[in-house]
């Protein structure tokens, strides 16, 4: 059962990757990328993180492309002519081909191993994975956290800056 | 059964068809989305390997990246309007102001 839904939701997500990448008209590869981000929330919750799917759906699918859509429309952008055969593409599908390889080859030599630490499916499903997200946070991870929030407001004033007319 | 290279797999894939993206497109837009995708690809990458260590640092370091995704997006298309406003254009290959 987990792995059908695994197959299904991993092919619906590069089936959309892929046209991302292909749509001529940027709203269409924006709502493609919708349909991916969607696909990867539900693969978070196989993976028992039910908290990163919520916040992939609220922050990536929610705020960041409804932020991308937007200035899209502002911007008023055509569709894409479409063009010839370049060596541009050539070159680009070659390139990510080759590292499509060299992961690939990589992930199956290599064996993933680190500091196993002592979060089970068990811990997860007692505690509620919030919590335990909450408690690494603001514990080990409180100076990275202070840090992301001067890097949020750094971005809210060159966002503004940046969108004046007369600086 | 579904194990960590199921998921390692398919973020390679993903973050290859972000990479095919940046490499040939030509509208900064879309360009900028198919950052986003391999920024994604590496968020499934930390979650499936915090899945397989049992340790939640991974998942941390996930809210990282969304967090710098964010702020991202917001100086990213504040460039692109300001872009856009002196060159009618976002092809990024009217991005020779810089060029000396």
């Amino acid at each position: 059962m987990l792995s059908i839904l695994f197959y299904l939701f991993a092919t619906v997500a590069v089936f959309s990757a892929f046209y991302v990448t292909k749509s001529r008209n940027p709203i269409n590869s924006a709502l493609w990328l919708v349909t991916t981000f969607i696909c990867l929330a539900v693969l978070y919750i196989t993976l028992d993180a039910p908290f990163m799917a919520a916040i992939q759906i609220m922050v990536y699918a929610g705020a960041i492309m409804v932020l991308i859509v937007f200035v899209i429309m502002l911007l008023n952008l055509g569709t894409a002519v479409k063009k010839r055969y370049t060596h541009a593409l050539a070159w680009g599908a070659g390139l990510s081909v080759v590292m499509l390889f060299v992961t690939n080859t990589f992930i199956r030599r290599g064996v993933p191993t680190g500091k196993v630490g002592d979060v089970t499916t068990q811990t997860i499903h007692n505690y509620g994975h919030t919590e335990l997200i909450g408690k690494a946070m603001f514990t080990d991870f409180l100076l990275p956290f202070e840090i992301a929030s001067i890097l949020l407001l750094v971005a809210i004033v060159g966002a503004v800056v940046l969108s004046k007319r007369e600086v | 059964m579904i194990t960590v290279y199921h998921y390692l797999i398919l973020s390679a894939i993903i973050f290859s068809i972000g990479t095919f993206g940046v490499l040939t497109r030509k509208n900064a837009i879309v360009i900028f989305m198919c950052i986003e995708l391999m920024l994604n690809a590496v968020n499934l990458t930390f979650i499936a390997l915090s899945r397989h260590l049992q340790n939640m640092d991974g998942q941390i370091f996930v809210f990282f990246v969304m967090t710098v995704a964010a702020a991202e997006a917001a100086v990213g298309l504040a460039l692109m309007i300001t872009f856009y406003r002196n060159r009618e254009s976002i092809d990024s290959d009217d991005f020779n102001l810089l060029k000396w």
